[in-house]
């Protein structure tokens, strides 16, 4: 049991999720996260307006079962599969958070910093969390996928298209984590 | 009935991604600034079975469950929109230390500012889908 409760290696997660990939495959479907957002803008009557969320999104319906199980699994897996083990981070990573003014890096999962309740009353709260979300809904449909769409799945079965994004993926993380975040904090 | 097997994957994916810390803010800081190897490890195991397994079904012509030769889509050419909406998409997953998936597993754990980040990236998606004609593909 305790293997359970205590945090995931890589090499057991790694598998897991190339498992999720193929079970997905294998009913006939791929796995493909960020798309939901679109069909759920679909659903809320964007395709008056706008051509591209015309579309029959009853087809897509199963993969907003899956963002439903996928919550589902995040309280399960808080609730009832963790105990009070921290996030064994490098301790050059807590150092340097704490000189960013994290107070307490890996005791949370996210940082109360920026997705406390309180932290949504500072000039910086909400702004951080609006703009992260558009950056992601808007950089995950130009480049058609995300980290499972890309990274996953077309890393998987070796496109080109996708190995072009995940280098992407990399170039704008590497960017906002270097030389953007130590301005914001 | 017909969804339930599409429940119980989004409730593995849920505990998966919650377990192996791939959904802390923390660890994607840390991945960027190549201080452990931890999200390389995940990923690169996921790629790495992912390619076995789709080999595994090529050469046996594995069928889906429709009884179809299991598949992956081809994505279509080009490079504007894989590298300019990859970095668009890397500077906010770095900011928010979710993708979309973990996103809702957050929700699910309790963080419930997340549902702020999903209002916009509804927003971004929306606004994509405004501007898709002007873009450059």
């Amino acid at each position: 049991m305790e293997y359970i409760l205590n945090p995931w290696p890589w090499y057991i997660t790694g598998p897991l999720i190339a498992l999720i990939m193929a079970t997905l495959l294998y009913f006939g479907k791929t796995f493909a996260m960020s798309s939901n957002l679109a069909t759920m803008c679909s659903i809320a009557g964007a395709g008056k307006f706008i051509e591209f969320f015309k579309s029959d999104w009853k087809d897509k319906k199963w993969n907003l079962i899956v963002v439903l199980g996928a919550v589902i699994g995040g309280f399960f897996a808080k609730n009832f599969l963790s105990n009070d083990s921290v996030t064994n981070l490098n301790k050059k990573t807590i150092l340097e958070l704490n000189e960013l003014g994290f107070k307490n890096p890996g005791k949370t999962i996210v940082p109360n910093e920026i997705f406390s309740f309180e932290a949504l009353t500072t000039s910086h709260g909400l702004p951080i969390l609006i703009i992260g979300g558009l950056l992601i809904g808007f950089g995950t449909r130009y480049a058609g996928g995300c980290t499972s769409g890309h990274a996953i799945t077309g890393m998987s079965s070796l496109q080109k298209p996708s190995l072009i994004a995940v280098i992407g993926f990399f170039i704008g993380g590497l960017i906002m984590t270097n030389f953007i975040l130590p301005y914001i904090f | 009935m017909k969804y339930l097997k599409f429940l119980l994957v989004g409730i593995l994916l849920g505990i998966v991604l919650y377990k192996s810390e791939a959904v802390s803010w923390y660890r994607i800081y840390e991945m960027f600034r190549f201080q452990s190897f931890h999200m390389y490890g995940i990923i690169g195991t996921a790629i790495l079975t992912g390619i076995i397994f789709l080999n595994i079904s090529k050469k046996n012509h594995l069928k889906n469950l429709l009884g179809i030769e299991i598949n992956v889509p081809e994505k279509e050419k080009g490079f504007i929109r894989y590298i300019v909406g990859g970095i668009t998409f890397g500077l906010g997953w770095a900011l928010i230390g979710a993708c979309p998936g973990p996103m809702y597993i957050l929700v699910g754990s309790g963080v419930y500012t997340m549902l702020i980040v999903i209002f916009g990236a509804l927003l971004g998606t929306l606004i994509y889908g405004a501007l898709k004609s002007k873009l450059p593909h």
